[in-house]
């Protein structure tokens, strides 16, 4: 297997995503390459090297400053068929999505997507793909080489395995319909405090908050347990909170270590987004709520009585 | 200004996976993609009241889907041509993707629309795909957009904010369900839509072979269909006072405190 793993990067950094992709290509064995595509970004390849990327190719040029697909798509495109990788791998991103896709494309490949592992059985690699909102999980498989996965987001965890990576410049040769589109105003982190992609610990508020203003108590017991705030769609839609904290299908996904949901029904759409969290605790008044169905522990009560207690009780904690 | 709207029909309920084919079950009653309703409010809007402007619906999918599709002639769209082909069934991405970009070709749209995601396979690829074989300019996830002197400006949606992209004409775009309000078809709409253009298409049309459709032209397989990993236990308390005590030592006895 000759595995070739796309690593994303914003403000200087590799994602976390792209990095856990890598750490489970090195683990399912053979040769592993990455590939970092941008401008002024050849330092990158050392924080890659730290995760296990013997080989890692860089396409460095002022063409691939913006976060934009189809040049990355031109990049890659022309390494599989001069490398010959059988496999490309990505974490799911907007940017990736559409790289994946085009790639797919270009190199009449079968694309998978979605996937939470791939292992190989009997040979074959075997993606698992939960389908049909997670009520059943799909074995799917390629019929040919090469084969191109996106992986959801918040699957794997980034593994330190530290090598003396291989650097490799390769050259970017783009196609005249690649670089139409062009970046006039490119987004950067405007959320404040810890990324909620990021965060160890998530405290997320849902319409059962009752208005914006009682996000505070959301707020504070993020603060209490060091962590990070986020939203459902619904009221991030309602404009009660930023965009950039929503999680779900249509936003974020997270897996933090302790995902604590106040007032969320926990709708299909908002589990997919956090369902790979370690422990979940959900506090909600209506007993029949699906988000009990998969909290770990699940209170049934107020969240005006409860949530303030809980954030003085771990306060104390914390500070004894 | 001519727009051409990619829609899908997508089974309205008992959305299952049929053991048998390991396909997804399309007998149930079709409905328009609700994210294409979407695509479809913003090509009517950038439409406008222009006589010279033209919207028409590419689709691909079993003949009912102009059930489903008529939706999307009742909300404004002029026309709808629908590529339906038993061999087509089965078809993945790269097999999907090479049939609609070849209906696409016909058209010579100005403007090609995506909704942000097909509701039955949960996909968010196609329209990068498609763009890849029309060597069209591509702007996805737009929650914003405008149109003037041959030039698109979109308002892209990313896990860090918002980016401002522009593209020339002729290009693609995949709209969030967050760029409008879809509206809903009036009576006169409705009665209007079965009037409208219908055209029916297949493969052989398109000049689409054999073997670059449906199972013989997909690069991908399922191989089964389980069930879900079972989550470890949960645990329901009612709130009596002392749940939040409750919390926290449950939080320490799984060392997540």
């Amino acid at each position: 297997m000759s595995t070739l793993v796309f690593l994303e990067h914003h403000d200087g950094e590799l994602q976390k995503d792209s990095l856990g992709v890598l750490g489970k290509a090195v683990q399912l064995g053979g040769d592993v390459a990455a590939l970092i595509a941008g401008s002024g970004v050849e330092a990158l390849s050392e924080q890659a090297g730290r995760f296990g990327a013997k080989k890692i190719y860089v396409a460095d040029d002022p063409s691939l400053d913006a976060p934009l697909p189809q040049p990355r798509v031109d990049v890659l495109a022309e390494l599989v068929r001069s490398q010959g990788f059988d496999t490309v791998l990505f974490a799911a991103t907007v940017l990736t999505a559409d790289v994946a896709a085009g790639l797919a494309a270009r190199l009449e490949a079968g694309l998978n997507w979605d996937l939470v592992d791939l292992a190989e059985e009997d040979g074959k690699l075997v993606g698992k793909r939960p389908a049909l909102d997670d009520t059943v999980y799909v074995d799917v498989g390629w019929k040919g080489e090469p084969r191109v996965a996106l992986f959801r987001t918040g699957t794997f965890d980034p593994v330190e395995s530290p090598v003396e990576p291989e650097v490799e410049r390769v050259d970017v040769r783009l196609e005249d319909f690649s670089t139409r589109a062009t970046m006039v105003e490119q987004a950067h982190e405007e959320s404040e405090g810890p990324s909620i992609e990021d965060a160890d610990v998530i405290v997320a508020g849902g319409r059962g908050l009752g208005g914006p203003e009682n996000f505070a108590l959301v707020e504070e017991l993020a603060k209490a347990l060091g962590g990070a705030v986020a939203a459902t769609r619904a009221v991030v839609d309602a404009g009660w909170y930023p965009y950039s904290t929503q999680v779900g299908q249509t936003g974020k996904t997270v897996a933090p270590r302790l995902y604590i949901a106040v007032g969320i029904s926990g709708a299909i759409q908002h589990k997919v987004g956090m369902q790979g969290s370690n422990v979940i605790v959900a506090i909600n008044k209506d007993p029949n709520a699906p988000i009990f169905e998969y909290a770990d522990l699940g209170v049934v009560g107020d969240l005006h009585e409860i949530v303030p207690k809980l954030t003085e009780l771990v306060r104390q904690r914390r500070a004894a | 200004m001519k727009i051409a709207v990619c829609a899908k029909a997508v089974p309205e309920q008992a959305r299952r996976i049929d053991p048998a084919t390991k396909r997804l079950d399309r007998s149930g009653e079709p409905t328009l993609n609700p994210f294409d309703a979407n695509a479809v409010e913003e090509a009517l809007r950038l439409k406008g009241d222009d006589p010279g402007a033209e919207v028409v619906l590419v689709s691909l999918g079993p003949e009912r889907s102009l059930d489903a599709l008529r939706k999307a002639l009742a909300m404004g769209a002029d026309r709808v041509v629908l590529v339906s082909d038993e061999a087509a069934a089965g078809s993945d991405l790269v097999a999907s993707s090479y049939a609609l970009a070849r209906a696409l070709e016909r058209e010579e749209a100005d403007l090609v629309l995506f909704g942000q995601q097909a509701n039955d396979s949960d996909g968010a690829v196609m329209w990068a795909a498609v763009a890849d074989r029309l060597r069209l300019p591509l702007i996805s996830q737009v929650a914003e957009l405008t149109v003037s002197d041959g030039k698109l400006r979109g308002k892209r949606q990313t896990e860090f904010g918002y980016d401002v992209i522009e593209a020339p004409l002729p290009s693609v775009v995949a709209v969030s369900d967050a760029i409008n309000e879809p509206r809903y078809p009036s009576l006169k709409g409705i009665m209007g839509a079965k009037k409208k253009p219908q055209e029916t298409l297949a493969l052989s049309d398109l000049g689409v072979e054999a073997d670059r459709s449906g199972e013989r032209g997909s690069r991908t397989e399922v191989y089964a269909v389980n069930e879900p990993p079972p989550r470890g236990e949960t645990r329901k308390i009612e709130d009596d006072g002392s749940s939040a005590e409750q919390v926290v030592e449950f939080l320490l006895e799984r060392k997540a405190l």
